[in-house]
């Protein structure tokens, strides 16, 4: 056999752990059972079991150690530098917070145990219920969604549900042609079809629009506030009145959140439906992808619907509640990705009011500060005050046949990573800026530093966009190539 | 505010020197009526050391693995963790990164994730895995979908009742909008699966075959058996697993022609957490690859030819595919999967099939040495990996009490979820629990 540490396709920053480690190693020393050791034949049938798995590398721990820290080094992170992605709210994740998620009544409790052991943890469930729903204006609220999209799900069930008590399940779902993918996606999974709502000029829902789509077979207007522009739907009172005169339900999608807190409550536009990102407003790490969660809030109307089991707080005493009939059911195993809303109710343990409220103004000032900085330099589609994000385009720099996809790469070589691009789908070429409120000005300023220069890069050298990034270790890949010939994993045979 | 930079003045100055107006200006957009009414009621900010102080406090309000013996399985288990897993979970560049859009500056998350993939392949036998789902239960709900897409006009799911509870009730919350049947399949005598019954009633309206291996009662269903009924009938079969270290010395799911193979990785490097976060774990064969739900990390090459890897195939995904996607998931359960793959990585072959036959070896002693006493039995004599359930001639509610008051957490009562098992309990054992832990359950329930 080769040696395992022998290419022949050109030479990886880092081999895979497969290719690592060799026969007889091992990063563990398992203890003692205090038993003879067994045939594992004598007690399981021949037929049903395997020998060890061919393929699992033999490695050391300090070899373990020293793979993942070289791939950690790979990435780019909230930790090391500004991430000003669109609508994904990447701000500071607290220290504190990891440590209070790891403390063992935490971490090492059991969900099974009984609930006069776990009132610590229920009391922290109740208790951060009380919280999202005085910050988003609506009185009840579940905690088991494991992420945005599984809020989404829960939240179009109850929908559905309270629709059905009413009579009619109804059929469609107004999206407005901002929405985030998985508005229409939550929406096919509950048995609704998609009726896309075109924005006005001003880049909001047009009441007039509303009016027109709305009927009796509408279930509901699933929105997002402010939009995936970063704009305030102005509108969304009287929305809210035409939506909810036939009927119908307004589901907001609480992605961005962090432009409300002190200044505007869900439930105060006439929303029915909210869900909420922990990891996004509520500064839970976002982990690479995830875990995540996102919590539901709901009117009184929608209360009897809500996943099991339900938090309650009886004479002092936390407990879960399975016992609700018209509950759309579980979601997920247990009560909730539990160790993301610790984290979520440290955080807003640790800001109060007051610093929620700063939360959101200092995002919109950042948010505002950058589209104007960038004014002259860029073209802004709908040029009014933003909310916590701002929305640019490639427009002024496609007369040197420079996109988006150029700039993006291009301010990699610049320390950054870029913002949400081609994204929302109105802008062609968007590039949608969130500073969020954890940036101090001097990295904003580099930012918009950066972005000036490559808009005069554009001009001048635009060959050196278009083969940006240079200057980290790997450069564009090669997407196609992934897609038309899938490699979803490693195998010996791949050497 | 420690997490705020800005100052009042920072802010003031920002507006000024841009000209954006002042804060009252950019949010006109805002309806006065709105505004009027947003001030937050919350507690003060507490100080950091207050902070932990609470957090401390609420935490010592709830009993946990290592403040009670407990003998909790069913669905999350309690597994050693070696330190580097928490050591290198907690580097920021892993923790603080977003979902890996960028691949030229995500190589780190996106290597893990392929690696990842490439271990729950492994541990399947599917030569497919994706980058992971929320956990055990959405997943097995996600593949029941992915049957129903790949089998079009076939409408029912035939899922055992020897699946865990709460998966088959989200199962059933996953599909209630949708024209999908839910037909349970009884548990036989021996707390398998009832295959005659299956043999009796499965149709070709079946899109899939549900069951867990090992199954919710510790047990291991005859999966040769239900195999070639599903295949008779045209149907998928999906297993789901809960304890993922069986796979260590249980044959792959493959093995035995399973076409959607789930579970749930939290045994791996990853904390009970009351339940969550956990991972689930998602892999199927490649001719179903393009009806998977959920992301996908593939190995490409750079522009200078360097290996790499990206995102891919999102084709099927919400944010191109819209409502014609195959899940309206948009995250996958990095860290936790991290987290998976550097302790199966630590473990290596040999490790991970040695932690399985302890847990195997541990849970056979108490098994015998619990049905040794007076009544207690098996109501179900078969053989188990790390669960069992326990008969009890003394109410269920009553005997854990009864631990409880002698310091042990005991196992679940399943009259819960199973009424004709009203006098049974599900015992887990993992090599947390020792040889010396289990002689001091025994002796405690000797005396009751």
């Amino acid at each position: 056999m080769t040696s395992k540490n022998n290419f022949n396709e050109s030479s990886p920053v880092e081999p895979v752990i497969f290719e690592r480690g060799s026969e007889g190693r091992t990063g563990v020393m398992l203890a003692p059972s205090g038993l003879e050791s067994i045939n594992e034949t004598d007690i399981l049938p021949i037929e049903f079991t395997r020998d060890e798995i061919d393929g699992i590398p033999e490695v050391s721990e300090v070899e373990v150690v020293r793979h993942f820290t070289r791939l950690s080094q790979l990435n780019y992170s909230v930790d090391g530098g500004f991430y000003p992605l669109g609508s994904c709210t990447m701000k500071y994740n607290p220290k504190i917070n990891e440590d209070v998620a790891k403390l063992q009544g935490f971490a090492g409790s059991h969900p099974y145990q009984p609930e006069e052991l776990s009132q610590g943890n229920l009391k922290l469930m109740y208790e951060l219920q009380g919280m999202l729903s005085e910050i988003s204006g609506l009185p009840h609220v579940t905690l088991q969604p494991a992420a945005g999209a599984h809020g989404e799900m829960a939240g179009m069930m109850m929908i559905r549900a309270c629709h059905e008590a009413r009579g009619n399940a109804r059929s469609k779902v107004l999206i407005p042609d901002t929405a985030h993918g998985t508005n229409p996606a939550t929406s096919a999974l509950c048995g609704y079809d998609v009726i896309p709502v075109k924005s006005n000029e001003r880049g909001v829902i047009d009441a007039g629009e509303i009016e027109r789509l709305m009927d009796g077979e509408v279930a509901a207007l699933m929105l997002t506030n402010p939009n995936t522009l970063g704009l305030f739907e102005e509108n969304i009172l009287h929305v809210a009145e035409i939506v909810h005169k036939k009927g119908g339900l307004i589901y907001c999608d609480g992605a961005n959140m962090n432009a409300l807190m002190g200044v505007a409550k869900p439930g105060d536009m006439g929303v029915d439906v909210l869900h909420i990102n922990l990891h996004k407003t509520f500064s839970t790490p976002h982990g690479g992808g995830g875990p995540g969660s996102g919590p539901v809030c709901i009117t009184d109307e929608l209360a009897p619907y809500l996943p099991v089991p339900v938090v309650e707080k009886h004479e002092g005493n936390y407990a879960l509640n399975y016992d609700r009939p018209d509950s759309i059911g579980k979601i997920k195993s247990f009560y909730g990705n539990f160790g993301i809303l610790v984290r979520a109710y440290a955080y807003i343990k640790s800001m109060g009011s007051e610093g929620l409220e700063r939360v959101s103004r200092t995002a919109i000032v950042n948010a505002n500060y950058i589209k104007e900085r960038l004014r002259d330099h860029y073209d802004i589609p709908y040029d009014r005050p933003c909310m916590h994000e701002c929305v640019l385009s490639d427009k002024k720099q496609t007369p040197y046949s420079v996109k988006t996809l150029d700039i993006a790469k291009r301010l990699i070589d610049y320390g950054f990573h870029p913002p949400t691009i081609y994204f929302p789908l109105v802008v062609q070429g968007a590039i949608m800026i969130e500073p969020t409120e954890t940036e101090p000005r001097r990295a904003v300023d580099s930012f918009c530093d950066a972005m000036i220069a490559i808009a005069e890069e554009a001009r001048e050298n635009p060959e050196i966009l278009k083969s940006a990034p240079q200057k980290v270790k790997f450069r564009r890949l090669d997407e196609v190539k992934a897609a038309r010939e899938p490699k979803l994993r490693w195998t010996a045979s791949v050497k | 505010m420690r997490y705020i930079p800005a100052t009042d003045n920072d802010l003031k100055a920002m507006l000024t020197d841009s000209g954006a107006g002042s804060l009252d200006e950019i949010l006109a957009q805002v309806p006065r009526e709105i505004r009027d009414k947003a001030k937050l009621n919350l507690s003060p900010a507490l100080d950091e050391m207050s902070l932990m102080r609470h957090m401390k406090s609420l935490s010592d309000d709830n009993a946990h693995m290592d403040s009670a013996l407990t003998f909790l399985g069913a669905g999350t288990y309690n597994h050693f963790i070696p330190s580097a897993v928490g050591h290198i979970l907690s580097r920021a560049e892993f923790f603080t990164a977003y979902t890996p859009y960028q691949p030229e500056i995500s190589q780190g998350t996106l290597q893990a994730i392929y690696e990842y993939q490439t271990y729950v392949a492994l541990l399947t036998g599917m030569d497919v895995a994706n980058a992971s789902m929320y956990d055990g239960a959405s997943a097995l709900a996600e593949a029941v979908l992915m049957a129903v897409r790949i089998k079009k006009k076939r409408k029912k799911i035939y899922l055992s009742r020897s699946v865990h509870p709460e998966y088959r009730e989200t199962v059933k919350t996953y599909t209630r909008d949708l024209p999908i049947d839910i037909i349970e399949i009884p548990l036989a005598e021996d707390g398998k699966t009832d295959v005659i019954w299956l043999e009796k009633n499965l149709n070709e309206e079946a899109a899939a075959v549900v069951v867990q291996y090992p199954n919710f009662f510790g047990t291991i269903d005859d999966m040769q058996t239900i195999a070639s009924i599903v295949s008779d009938k045209g149907a998928l079969f999906v297993s789901a697993t809960t304890e993922v270290i069986s796979l260590g010395l249980l044959k792959a799911p493959a093995d035995f022609g399973v076409d959607i193979a789930v579970a749930e990785g939290q045994s791996l490097g990853n904390p009970v957490n009351y339940g969550g976060p956990h991972l689930g774990l998602f892999a199927t064969k490649t001719a179903y690859l393009r009806n998977m739900p959920g992301r996908l990390v593939g190995e490409t090459v750079d522009i200078d030819g360097k290996r790499g890897y990206v995102l891919t195939l999102s084709t099927r995904e919400q944010h191109i595919r819209r409502e014609k996607a195959t899940s309206n998931i948009c995250s996958n359960q990095s860290l936790c999967a991290l987290a998976f793959t550097i302790h199966l990585s630590l473990l290596g072959k040999r490790g991970l099939k040695e932690l399985a036959k302890t847990n195997l070896a541990l849970a056979q002693y108490a098994k015998e040495k619990i049905t040794s006493l007076n009544g207690f039995s098996l109501p179900f004599n078969s053989p188990t990996f790390n669960e069992f359930v326990i008969k009890c001639e003394k109410d269920t509610h009553q005997v854990n009490k009864f631990l409880l008051d002698k310091g042990i957490i005991g196992g679940l009562p399943l009259g819960i979820f199973y009424p004709e098992l009203e006098d049974a309990i599900l015992f887990c054992v993992t090599e947390k629990i020792s040889k010396e832990d289990i002689d001091k359950l025994v002796e405690v329930l000797s005396d009751i």
